[in-house]
């Protein structure tokens, strides 16, 4: 069932192999198929643009006002390149090695490897589109080291690096739709995949102002929807950003894979309050020039300022000394998580670390620290109204992305013919572990650089029969969704989703967040049923399916996630093993580090949805490492 | 802290609107502005009526998505703040606030607070980015970017396009937004080739759309939640003068 399609040869010639062996589309004919994307990230963005301009009819649907609101804008810090423009051992083999390492060997070699080889590609891309890069006075690119590596290969763009390369893919995305290659469908939601003949052939839609559910055809469907954070209800994600596109594709045939493999980030700013609706990330950058600390003694309250330098426990630098503050992020969390349970942490609740820049300040000056990190010191201060250039951050890890998603092949098509997956929405090549810097990278390489081959390669070898929208699939589908909406409007109970969203959120945080045990997931994986029967027999969602409704389109996203959740803690129940950021209480070293087990676990899950109400099936992708040695990962 | 939040409610683009009065409770100084919605909504839902209809998304200042005028003021009037990030620790318990969408004919209201921006779109289409098909890009450091323009091109492109401008401007003008993108782009070595046409037309898509003129009012740069400088409007209409002259062949 899981045929990975990896090219054979050796490692560094499998893509231009694979770009030799596929087949190509006429130029003339490129414009008699047309290609449905959903999605306007940076995945969807690159590859509708990218797309559009070889001449292919490309449909882009987007749930947001305009394809510039989506997500991606909100990635900080940086994208990685292995431009080695720094001249300080970097390569494309080293960004590859330190993303399957601090994947921690979870992901496939030949995906990566390609990645690492796309990325040099994406900056020259984004620089001719002119994204404002971070320059020197000589006019050339800058760039900064990120946690997990000890090269200099992150490009930025102030702290606003996503923004201005998601307003890049944007900008030449609105071209094409001003050259007409591309149709733009805004705030239009995915509500369903069409599956004719085994093959993706079209969605349903909900338009989100008049409420008509629509139908759309093509050869080709992609889904670049994002991740699926927001299950966890508070998460740095957009508050919009969810599962439905790719959970309804999930229940039409295709394949999760990896579903419990989410990162938890560790510099956010602390919770605050009960009514809180979201968490904000401040750049893992900040690792660089800030020292994290708390205090050696439990439960001391005293202000920062007056803790003794030999009473602060700087626990990254003494745990870590080689990587030190810039562990990746899967460590510097399980540590953060660690020091407040022993009743270290700081800050209302407990529940934070210090961030210091004192230091950096005294060796660089504040004017530095100021135009390296001024917009994120602002936004700490406006958020907690604390001036991090006086007092210490306070940060704590928060969930912030889903390294799992749909299962793809090496040419990025799920296990249903024709739906190709892009981005954050698919289950990637960041293992069970992303790296800073490395989201936007993927999204990109996925957006302009794979799919711009892979897909015309599937229209030219396959024999596509003519299907529009008048096929009964298409009215079946219709009819599904119109009936789940009417089902929803009608259930008129007590409570209001988001109550049971928060619900879900808590009891995915305490048992499949940073800490899982057996005991933990099979409680959720009682609960989870029944808080499933209560959303269906006690929401109360106000107006009708006819309108623009928010309520409504909240309900339909947190009833999916009510499914996925339950298949993310039978997938971190599988996995008896402590791996990336997931720390399996039964499975960890004498000192408390997390212990993987290759022997058992050296493999991609991928559930299959088998119809309701019957146990999914799991399928194993076995993972082999040839180029980087199987090992512990030790930053110490 | 309670508050008395006059709101704008319209059920659709046809219908008419109108304020309607609320009481919200137990606020709370760590709250965000559109936490305390939240709450009222919660309220609205639980009582069995209709909630408020606003724009949110990343709730952290970038997507530019969220915006509507507080007291007559977009964004509430917190320099460099989106109104997802105006924190309710600058309010007090008793106050009175008026919530109402951005007002600009080529802005339609849709429902409550949200608005219809697609004219942004449309602007961006008309010239907005810079002509650099996937693959054909050569080495990035071979484009030396002087780092003074590249902070200048910087501080352009920083634009959410939330519409604030074009709210608090008495002529609905887009002006900020479009100065913005122009000289993003007009800043740079690879915007070169396309600098007058962009200009031209993304001048005129702006005039097409219904918005209005600029006559200096400066209300723009004073809610700009990314504090865009009203200095970028001066060279826009600088590259305008320089595209007109030069398509007279002058």
């Amino acid at each position: 069932m899981l045929e990975s399609k990896i090219p054979s040869g050796p490692i560094e010639k499998k893509w231009e192999k694979a770009r030799f062996d596929m087949k190509l589309v006429n130029p003339a004919n490129r414009r008699k198929h047309t290609v449905i994307i959903v999605g306007s990230g940076l995945a969807g963005a690159a590859a509708a643009a990218s797309l559009g301009q070889q001449g292919y009819n490309v449909d882009c649907f987007s749930f947001h006002d305009s394809p510039r609101r989506a997500h991606s804008i909100a990635a900080q810090g940086g994208i990685n390149a292995a431009k080695n423009y720094r001249n300080d051992g970097d390569s494309i083999f080293r960004l590859f090695y330190d993303t399957v390492k601090g994947g921690d060997f979870r992901a496939r070699e030949a995906n990566v490897y390609r990645l690492a080889q796309i990325s040099v590609n994406i900056i020259d891309q984004c620089v001719a589109q002119g994204v404002p890069f971070a320059r020197e006075y000589g006019g050339l690119l800058d760039t900064r080291s990120f946690g997990g590596v000890q090269v200099s290969r992150t490009f930025y763009a102030r702290g606003q690096t996503g923004q201005q390369l998601l307003l890049g893919a944007y900008q030449a995305l609105e071209e094409q739709i001003a050259a007409g290659t591309v149709r733009m469908h805004t705030r239009s939601e995915m509500l369903d995949l069409v599956v004719v003949n085994g093959r993706a052939r079209g969605i349903v839609t909900r338009n989100l102002i008049s409420g008509a559910i629509e139908t759309h055809a093509a050869d080709v469907v992609v889904l670049g929807t994002g991740g699926y954070g927001n299950v966890f209800y508070l998460s740095t994600n957009a508050k919009g950003s969810n599962t439905t596109a790719i959970w309804r594709a999930h229940r039409r045939g295709a394949l999760f894979g990896n579903p419990c493999f989410t990162q938890i980030h560790p510099t956010c700013i602390p919770v605050s309050n009960e009514n809180q609706s979201k968490l904000t990330l401040m750049s893992e950058s900040l690792r660089n020039d800030g020292r994290v600390w708390v205090p050696k003694k439990q439960g001391d309250t005293r202000a920062p300022g007056s803790i003794p330098e030999d009473e602060r426990d700087y626990y990254l630098e003494r745990r870590y000394p080689s990587f030190g503050n810039l562990v990746p992020r899967d460590v510097a969390s399980r540590n953060a998580k660690e020091v407040c349970d022993e009743g270290r942490g700081v800050g209302p609740g407990g529940m934070g670390v210090y961030l210091d820049f004192a230091d950096a300040i005294k060796r660089l000056t504040e004017p530095v620290v100021r135009e390296k990190y001024g917009n994120l010191f602002d936004m700490y201060e406006e958020i907690t109204g604390e001036n991090a250039y006086k007092v210490p951050m306070r940060i704590f890890p928060a969930v912030h992305y889903t390294m799992g998603g749909l299962w793809v092949d090496y040419q990025l098509m799920s296990t249903i013919p024709g739906l190709f997956v892009a981005g954050e929405a698919n289950f990637s090549d960041h293992g069970a572990n992303r790296l800073g810097a490395s989201a936007l990278m993927q999204g990109l390489a996925d957006g302009y650089f794979i799919l711009p081959y892979t897909l015309p390669n599937y229209i030219a070898s396959s024999s596509l029969e003519k299907v529009d929208t008048s096929h009964p699939a298409f009215a079946a589908a219709k009819e599904e969704v119109n009936q789940r909406v009417s089902k929803l409007v009608n259930i008129r109970g007590k409570r209001t989703v988001d109550s049971i969203h928060k619900e879900l959120g808590k009891m995915m945080w305490n048992n499949c967040g940073m800490a899982r045990s057996e005991e933990g997931l099979r409680s959720n994986l009682a609960q989870i049923p029944e808080l499933r029967h209560e959303f269906w027999n006690n929401v109360n969602i106000i107006g009708t399916g006819e309108e623009f409704n928010q309520s409504l389109e909240k309900a339909g996203r947190v009833a999916d996630f009510l499914e996925l959740a339950e298949l993310m803690c039978l997938d971190a129940l599988q996995r008896a093993e402590s791996c990336g950021g997931h720390f399996r209480v039964e499975s960890q070293t004498p000192d408390g580090e997390a212990l993987r087990d290759d022997e058992h676990f050296s493999y991609a899950s991928a559930w299959e949805w088998k119809g309701e109400g019957n146990p999914w099936e799991l399928h194993r992708e076995p993972l082999v490492f040839e180029h980087v040695h199987l090992a512990q990962r030790s930053y110490k | 802290m309670n508050l008395t939040l006059k709101i704008w409610r319209q059920q659709d683009a046809k219908s008419a609107g109108k304020f309607v009065t609320y009481q919200v409770q137990n606020v709370t100084p760590d709250m965000s502005f559109l936490e305390m919605l939240d709450l009222l909504n919660e309220d609205l839902q639980t009582r069995g009526e209709a909630p408020v209809v606003f724009e949110h998304d990343c709730r952290e200042g970038i997507c530019g998505s969220c915006g509507f005028l507080v007291n007559g003021v977009a964004h509430g009037g917190h320099r460099g703040t989106t109104v997802c990030q105006l924190s309710m620790r600058f309010f007090k318990d008793g106050d009175s606030l008026t919530l109402e969408p951005w007002r600009a004919k080529a802005f339609p209201v849709l429902r409550d607070l949200a608005v219809d921006r697609s004219a942004f779109d449309r602007i961006i289409q008309a010239g907005g980015y810079i002509s650099a098909p996937t693959g054909g890009a050569p080495d990035a450091n071979a484009i030396l970017v002087p780092k003074s323009d590249a902070e200048r091109a910087f501080d352009a492109a920083a634009c959410i396009g939330c519409g604030a401008c074009v709210a608090a401007c008495p002529n609905a003008a887009a002006m900020l937004f479009t100065a913005a993108k122009v000289t993003h782009l007009n800043s740079l070595p690879q915007g070169q080739p396309q600098r007058d046409q962009r200009t031209l037309d993304m001048v005129a898509t702006m005039t097409e759309e219904d918005f209005g003129s600029c006559t200096n009012h400066g209300e723009c740069e004073a809610v700009c939640p990314k504090e865009i400088p009203i200095e970028f409007i001066g060279r826009m209409n600088r590259d305008l003068v320089h595209a007109m002259l030069h398509r007279r062949g002058e």
